[in-house]
């Protein structure tokens, strides 16, 4: 697929990177040509789609908790350096060592630092879009430690050598005879092989990742993991999931760190009765995940004794002072969006060129990097139809279209006073549209410089989407001079 | 000379700064939810919680308090090791906790264990890990988890769940929440049972 690198250390590191894709239009047509890949996202999504809207047609006051779940967050980011402090003072009192962390090589290095101090040399990791964000697990093997993800899906991506294409299902391009092919081809280099007679049943392959993980769970001494809220108040964190692979690196190993960005704060413990009815509901549409785990800081006798927070902003103060585009940082990662989206549905998640694909993925990326920060980062804010169906399916409603629309404004003006064919077009019709005299002109050489462009292939880029009109045999001011308005066009 | 600001002071000043000429006043957020009126009685809200835990195809065994001990001990497989918390009230065959290593838990096949709260809405049982229900290792290594919920310990959603555990005696306190086995939908979003955690969940709902 998008892999372009190759395995080293057992399998531990992929050098499979987002770093140098093109941009979008690129991206996504090497993907629309992958029927596969389009029939196992159509498959996928298609499933989830209908799961999601059984579950939340369920909840009468559906659309009253989107709104609960949109004003906490929306306080909570209005107050959030007080939040971000309560949540610091509450965490140290319960025995949590709290760091901060500016942007991803910041992260990267406390969380490297942490291993080194206590001589670990792997880590066992819960799923999290933050520390793939900041590219975690390259930079702890550049100091020698090995971060095996237990997930499943992300022990697809990992084992593949692969990208993750969706937040919740990172493997959702792949089938499960491709799955079954990656486990026997990379699962021995690993640890543990894959069993003999393995065969592309669901079950069997769950059946297989769970004994190819259990013994690093066993004997992990230290994991990390994101979390899905961190309560100022009370200091606790919260993983939702599924498998109980988070469960396991929560529990058992000495040591966690735990990644969070600072908008995954809330400010009290029962505010978290809103999230846990919108999450599970708008991710798998299940009524409710299988685990939901919550820690606060270190409990005497029960799982890891040394527990460190690492609270990342790394763009995320960048988005939250973009007034229209700060709604962001109210997302919950649940991924509704992706599944919703006619452009996701048909490219799939790596033509987004990032860890956060599709509408979220879209507005998330540039609001964190910048406008005019690189091409590809450019390029998201208009992959999209803006039909609306993100906002629709969004549990925290994010209005994506409006903040799309918004950052293709601010694509723009990052790039004024640089050519561009935009630019060019737009100076010459400007220029053109000035005089009747020279829309005249324009118009008598219409015909003639749309063959030509047909003839030369210049409008190539157009065409290759779209059909070129043919040019009409006279112009409405040529027919309105000649007929007088239309009042002699029976003569004519 | 001037020295460069840690990341501490320089993440909030980018937040104030990031916030700075907003308008701060609250947001109304609707609390609704957290009075929706009764649809069932008790007893509907039993055989909701019991439908609701079965469908995430955990199995569900109803008994009086007299059989708990009886309906537990059928519920173990025969010669199963079985591993119990500290703090258990009922008398089931196996062994008490005593701070076992991962690795041992490994060697036992099931656990019993109480709960804390029941979600009929759902079909969670809430775990707080306090005297009946063990540290968190326990209810999660062994394949088999044998959970105890007496019918007054179910409430209507998870609004109502949330309010309880908010309570002075649970803060701090770890929690899990548990909705079904161990599963995956990670291969083509079909849901498959039985990953990591434990493959198979069996409720006793005590009334």
């Amino acid at each position: 697929m998008v892999s372009t690198g190759s395995t080293t250390r057992g399998g531990s590191t992929t050098r499979a990177t987002f770093v140098g894709m093109p941009a979008f239009p690129a991206a996504a047509r090497t993907a629309l040509a992958d029927s596969q890949l389009r029939a196992n996202l159509a498959h996928a999504t298609g499933t989830i789609r209908a799961k999601r809207l059984h579950v939340v047609s369920e909840v009468d006051d559906w659309e009253e908790l989107r709104l609960a779940g949109a004003a906490i967050k929306d306080n909570t980011l209005r107050h959030l350096d007080e939040h971000l402090l309560t949540l610091e003072t509450a965490l140290t009192a319960r025995g949590a060592t709290v760091h901060w962390a500016r942007d991803a090589q910041e992260a990267c290095r406390i969380v490297a630092r942490v291993a080194k101090d206590n001589a670990v040399d792997e880590v066992v990791k819960v799923k999290s879009m933050v520390t793939q964000e900041i590219g975690l697990n390259e930079a702890l093997a550049t100091e020698g430690v090995a971060a095996w993800e237990t997930d499943l899906a992300e022990l697809i991506v990992q084992l593949g050598d692969d990208l993750p294409s969706h937040i919740l299902v990172p493997a959702i391009h792949r089938n499960r005879a491709e799955i079954k092919a990656i486990f026997e081809r990379s699962m021995a280099a690993a640890g543990r092989p894959a069993p003999d007679d393995l065969t592309d049943d669901p079950a069997r392959l769950a059946e297989a990742a769970r004994l190819h993980l259990r013994e690093k769970f066993l004997r992990a001494r230290m994991a990390v993991s994101g979390a899905n809220f961190a309560v100022a108040e009370t200091g606790t964190l919260v993983v939702v999931e599924s498998e109980g692979n988070g469960r396991m690196c929560l529990t058992l190993p000495e040591i966690l760190v735990s990644v969070v960005g600072i908008e995954k704060v809330v400010p009290t413990y029962d505010d978290l009765d809103v999230f846990l009815q919108l999450l599970p509901r708008s991710s798998t549409g299940e009524r409710m995940n299988p685990y939901t785990s919550t820690w606060t800081g270190v409990t005497p006798g029960d799982g890891p004794q040394q527990v460190h927070v690492v609270l990342l902003d790394n763009g995320r103060t960048r988005a939250l002072a973009d007034e229209l585009g700060r709604q962001a940082l109210r997302c919950i990662r649940c991924s509704a969006c992706l599944n919703v989206c006619p452009v996701y549905e048909r490219t799939g998640g790596h033509a987004y060129g990032s860890v956060y694909p599709g509408p979220i993925g879209a507005i998330l990326n540039p609001l964190l990097k910048g406008a005019g920060h690189d091409p590809q980062t450019d390029s998201l804010p208009y992959a999209s139809t803006l039909c609306g169906a993100c906002f629709e399916a969004c549990p925290v409603r994010i209005d994506i279209p409006s903040i799309l629309v918004d950052q293709r404004a601010k694509v723009v003006d990052a790039h004024r006073g640089r050519p561009s064919v935009t630019g060019v077009a737009m100076k010459g019709a400007a220029a053109t549209l000035r005089t009747g005299r020279r829309l005249g002109l324009a118009e008598k050489l219409t015909p003639l410089g749309l063959r030509a462009a047909r003839l030369l292939g210049v409008a190539h880029r157009w065409t290759s989407a779209r059909d070129l009109p043919p040019p009409a045999a006279e112009s409405f001011r040529a027919w309105w001079q000649r007929t007088d308005g239309g009042r002699d066009d029976d003569q004519a | 000379m001037t020295t460069k600001p840690d990341a501490r002071s320089e993440i909030l000043a980018r937040v104030r700064g990031a916030l700075a000429g907003t308008d701060v006043a609250p947001v109304q957020v609707p609390r609704g939810y957290r009075s929706r009126p009764e649809r069932l009685d008790r007893s509907g809200l039993l055989t909701r919680f019991v439908e609701r835990v079965e469908d995430y195809r955990a199995q569900v065994t109803r008994c009086a308090e007299a059989d708990v001990i009886r309906t537990v001990a059928s519920i173990l497989p025969t010669g199963a090791r079985v591993v119990l918390p500290p703090g258990l009230l009922w008398d089931v065959p196996g062994v008490a906790d005593d701070g076992f290593t991962a690795t041992d838990l490994d060697g036992y096949a099931a656990v019993v264990t109480a709960a804390t709260v029941g979600i009929a809405e759902t079909g969670t049982i809430v775990l707080t890990h306090g005297p009946g229900e063990g540290r968190r290792a326990l209810s999660l290594v062994p394949d088999l988890h044998v959970c105890v919920v007496r019918a007054d310990q179910v409430v209507a959603d998870v609004p109502d769940a949330v309010r309880l555990l908010d309570a002075e005696s649970y803060r701090g306190r770890p929690q899990t929440w548990i909705s079904g086995p161990s599963a995956t939908s990670d291969i083509e979003l079909d849901r498959v049972e039985g990953v990591h955690g434990p493959r198979t969940l069996h409720v006793v709902l005590v009334s």
